[in-house]
């Protein structure tokens, strides 16, 4: 299939090209999604990002993209392949691009590049995220008070940084407003296999989880708890209010659009320069998708306390006293953890059980 | 570490229902491969079946429909691979792998309205009293009717192959089509009945996937299930009973390793990844020491002037 659609991709950019040579002025933008833009999460966010650009810029930029590209070696060659194609400005929207996306723009220095989620910056590269982990904090917050089996799920992707801290953040908060809860955590090792997830989540809810988060971007976990009934879920990195108002609570929105346009802008401008972005709920670049009447008024409110707190830049959610799983302090009271220690977090906080795979 | 946390009958039960697709697939190319012929279209076959019963049931509201649609999805598609392997004469491995390709693209094509849907839910079928069993009822009496035919067809086609009439002419199509040929059987009318089998309980496993195992539609959501299937018969020994025994080995070994996940348990991750494969294949190549042997004419073009 990966042939076909190159195929395919490489005859639409063909004719692309034919139109980019009667308008040389137009700024070509890239993006490389991990899963298709119909994942209805992660991939689907950045494309409304895309969109977003197409419609702010109108004829003065044109898009392309190519979606399910898998991390690793292909991903070169699928950022290369856009390079060639005349791209002033590539996105590459998940973790395993990474490395990619370095290789890639030392050979093409005259583009620029923005990988997300990552940590590693060039002459020509960007990086940029966003704190999901201010997200977390509020599912844990909702996740701790509903739960009634005192058992949270976590569908956990890949053992990196970003997921890690998702599981702490969630896990202060469940347990700061229920000390008996439990975390069950499946690594699943992909960001996006509709069966896994929902195999995922049904294993969980077999085991008498009756909370389900969910690091992974397809909605299957959401099917599986309606399914099931009495689950609760949030929708990750895309609202999912398909699923709501119950079993979806709430969800963490990406919103990537203003990012995008303002990177687009400053490459037009010719102001672009790199920088290393993480920002959070207090820029919008995570959204806290509505909490529906299935969570109890109070825990609602306290939520949006939260969040409010978080937006006002008053709470961190990484706030001490906190210990690491292995009995070693790592925070201490009212100390706020700094950035770089939560951008390379590889340890588990006290209290979750099980071991971080390698 | 907790394994008390597993609950035995619910583990039970999810291996039934994640072994299906792999079953059904597997017992569709086990009857294809048994009348000499090499299909691998399997995944192409099961993802058409699975977006055309997705269409068919949100459109329709009834998953019976869907399913109905899936097959014939499935066979419809296999027709072109009989066209060009029985009536064409092309190579059958090129034609399978390209049939995989085609349908792959398809669906893709055929779903781009319905990602984000939700499909009707397929109902449980309702045993009364017997599923109140303690135990047994929760592992054989909770299932939706598809699970049931899955294991059904299992069984009659254990039967066709080794008690009938039918049985024995598509094995003698299978084992030597010259022979079967000047007995006076219509060998490419066999084998393209065969085919079409083939591609119905493809698309009735991809079906399965969309329809009630995740239950929605995405792109490639197979994942490489055809691929186990295809594997699977090999391995199987080309015979209905240790098919099944593969599914529910693999389907089973897939539920229970991510079950020990969640309880905790201290082996690493990637192990526990990588155990359904291993598993499945250790026991098929373990039971197939027994020498039984692909048929004669696997994967060989038949014409009947040779």
């Amino acid at each position: 299939m990966k042939n076909l659609k190159t195929f395919i991709t490489a005859a639409a950019v063909a004719v692309g090209l034919a139109a980019n040579c009667a308008a040389a002025d137009t700024t070509k933008v890239g993006f490389i999604y991990v899963g298709p833009i119909g994942d209805g999460g992660w991939t689907y966010e950045h494309d409304k990002g895309r969109l977003a650009i197409e419609e702010h810029f109108g004829d003065a930029v044109e898009t392309v993209f190519q979606e399910s590209v898998s991390e690793g070696a292909d991903a070169e060659r699928a950022i290369t392949q856009m390079a060639l194609q005349g791209a002033d400005l590539i996105f590459t929207t998940s973790f395993g691009y990474m490395d990619p996306t370095i290789n890639v723009a030392a050979k093409f220095p005259d583009v620029k590049f923005e990988h997300a989620t990552g940590y590693k910056t060039a002459d020509n590269v960007s990086n940029y995220s966003a704190r999901f982990y201010e997200g977390r904090a509020v599912q844990g917050h909702i996740a701790g008070n509903m739960t009634e089996s005192n058992i949270v799920g976590y569908i956990a992707s890949y053992p990196i940084p970003e997921v890690i801290r998702g599981i702490n953040s969630a896990y202060l908060h469940a347990k700061a407003v229920n000390p008996d809860v439990e975390f069950r955590i499946i690594w699943v090792y992909t960001w996006f296999d509709p069966q896994k997830e929902a195999d995922a989540a049904n294993a969980l809810i077999d085991q008498g989880a009756d909370i389900i988060l969910q690091h992974t971007d397809s909605t299957a976990p959401q099917a599986a708890a309606q399914a099931a009934g009495d689950v609760v879920t949030f929708g990750q990195a895309s609202d999912m209010a398909e699923y709501g108002p119950f079993p979806r609570v709430s969800s963490i929105i990406d919103n990537w659009a203003p990012y995008y346009i303002e990177r687009t802008k400053a490459v037009i401008d010719g102001t672009w320069e790199t920088v290393a972005t993480w920002d959070g709920i207090d820029t919008g670049m995570v959204e806290i998708g509505e909490i529906t009447d299935a969570v109890p008024a109070e825990v609602k409110a306290e939520a949006l306390a939260m969040v409010e707190a978080m937006r006002a830049g008053e709470y961190h959610p990484f706030t001490g006293p906190i210990t690491k799983q292995d009995g070693t302090p790592w925070l201490a009271e009212g100390e706020v953890a700094d950035d770089g220690t939560l951008a390379g977090m590889d340890f588990y906080v006290e209290g979750l059980t099980g071991e971080i795979p390698n | 570490m907790d394994l008390s946390v597993i609950n035995p009958a619910l583990l039970l039960a999810s291996l039934m229902v994640a072994s299906t697709p792999i079953l059904l697939a597997a017992l569709g190319e086990l009857m294809v491969e048994r009348a000499g012929v090499l299909n691998l279209g399997v995944e192409g076959m099961m993802i058409t079946g699975a977006i055309c019963g997705f269409v068919i049931a949100v459109n329709t509201g009834s998953p019976g429909l869907g399913f109905l649609a899936a097959t014939l999805g499935g066979s419809a598609l296999s027709l072109i691979f009989a066209v060009l392997t029985q009536v064409a004469l092309a190579n059958q491995v090129a034609s399978g792998l390209a049939l995989t390709l085609f349908g792959l693209g398809l669906s893709s094509l055929m779903g781009q309205g319905y990602v984000g849907v939700k499909p009707p839910a397929t109902p449980e079928v309702n045993f009364g009293p017997l599923g109140d069993i303690p135990f047994f009822g929760a592992v054989f009496f909770s299932h939706d009717l598809v699970v049931y035919l899955g294991l059904a067809l299992t069984a009659a086609i254990w039967v066709m192959l080794k008690y009938t009439r039918a049985g024995l002419i598509l094995r003698g199509v299978g084992e030597n089509h010259d022979a079967a040929h000047a007995l006076g059987y219509k060998v490419v009318r066999v084998r393209i009945a065969a085919i079409a089998f083939g591609g119905a309980c493809a698309g009735l496993g991809g079906a399965y996937i969309s329809l009630v195992r995740v239950p929605q539609w995405t792109d490639g959501m197979t994942a490489g299930t055809g691929w186990i299937a295809l594997a699977l018969v090999v391995f199987a020994s080309w015979k209905a009973g240790r098919v099944l025994l593969g599914a529910w080995l693999f389907g089973g070994v897939t539920v229970l390793q991510l079950n020990l996940q969640a309880a905790g348990v201290a082996i690493p991750v990637e192990y526990l990844n990588m155990s359904p494969y291993l598993i499945t294949i250790l026991v098929l190549v373990i039971m197939s020491a027994d020498r039984t042997r692909a048929p004669g004419s696997l994967g060989r073009i038949f014409h009947a002037s040779d």
